[in-house]
């Protein structure tokens, strides 16, 4: 099915993530990174930091639940089992560290259909608690078409 | 317990209890477009793909079961690709010496990276180079990432904020 063109700059709700440390350290076992910075605050302030910094793409953990909110609204129509990543694009204004609260709000940033897939790239905003952008995160997911 | 980078100029010291702690960063000034990132190589594992599930909340069962992976038409358990992502981020974070400096991080997943039941797993080939000297101490980077000789990232890109 073709997307709505007036679902492009729809917004869902507010998410909010708590950053942990055992969260932070957990993830970079999980990707394997041995990195000190991931695991010892003393690293990480060494750095600048004001405590752990998370691995770049652990924002996708911070984005997953308000992601979750937009491909399942029931106005898409999405086939989550056609679905597969396209893309993905991190902007930073500042690292992701332990103890931040984040606010996540995602919008529909594209939606179109070409050659038979629908394409569409989920913008999330993540803010801090003092509401100041920590990073833009595009993801885009291409449905493919039922051939 | 020591972490230390190649060829990095600015360095910190700080007391543990038991260890130092050595964190080097990267200053603007040891690196032009051409520079290379020294490349790594990641053994992928179904383990892993466990792991990562649980980590990141990503429990697509294309991606832990061979049954559903084969059924949509994979040829076998595939990575995430924001597993392959992380992993090709290594290379810039252990290279830059502060993974907070990445300020842009970009790929398209242009091939899936299957991982076989067996005990060698898939192995990821990640190679980078400075493409372009940006203002204010910024470099972009960018990454090729292989798996049995197919690209499996395209324009993988990143920004990163050097010393």
């Amino acid at each position: 099915m073709a997307f709505d063109a007036d679902l492009v700059g729809r917004k869902y709700a507010p998410q909010t993530y708590e950053v942990g440390r055992e969260k932070v350290r957990e993830f970079a076992d999980a990707i394997g990174d041995p990195n000190p910075a991931y695991r010892d605050v003393f690293a990480a302030q060494a750095l600048g930091h004001r405590d752990l910094v998370a691995p770049p793409t652990f924002a996708v953990v911070v984005t997953r639940g308000p992601q979750i909110a937009v491909i399942s609204d029931p106005e898409l129509g999405l086939d989550f089992s056609r679905v597969v990543h396209g893309d993905q694009k991190f902007v930073f204004v500042r690292p992701i560290v332990a103890g931040d609260i984040l606010n996540t709000t995602a919008s529909i940033s594209t939606a179109r259909s070409m050659a038979g897939n629908d394409i569409l790239t989920i913008r999330s905003d993540i803010e801090d608690s003092s509401g100041d952008l920590v990073a833009s995160v595009f993801a885009t997911l291409v449905a493919r078409g039922e051939a | 317990m020591i972490w230390s980078l190649q060829s990095s100029r600015h360095l910190w010291l700080v007391g543990k209890r038991d260890s130092d702690v050595t964190v080097m960063v990267l200053s603007a000034e040891d690196v032009e477009v051409g520079s290379e990132l020294t490349p790594q190589t990641f053994t992928v594992k179904r383990l892993d793909l466990v792991k990562y599930a649980g980590a990141s909340g990503d429990f697509n069962v294309i991606h832990w079961n061979e049954r559903a992976a084969t059924e949509v038409g994979l040829p076998d358990v595939i990575a995430h690709g924001m597993f392959t992502m992380a992993e090709a981020a290594r290379v810039v974070t252990d290279w830059c010496g502060d993974p907070g400096a990445i300020v842009e991080y970009s790929t398209r997943f242009t091939k899936p990276v299957p991982v076989p039941n067996d005990d060698a797993g898939a192995t990821l080939e990640v190679s980078g180079s400075v493409i372009e000297v940006l203002d204010d101490k910024r470099v972009k980077v960018e990454l090729i990432a292989t798996c049995d000789g197919n690209k499996v990232l395209g324009m993988a890109r990143a920004v990163v904020q050097l010393g």
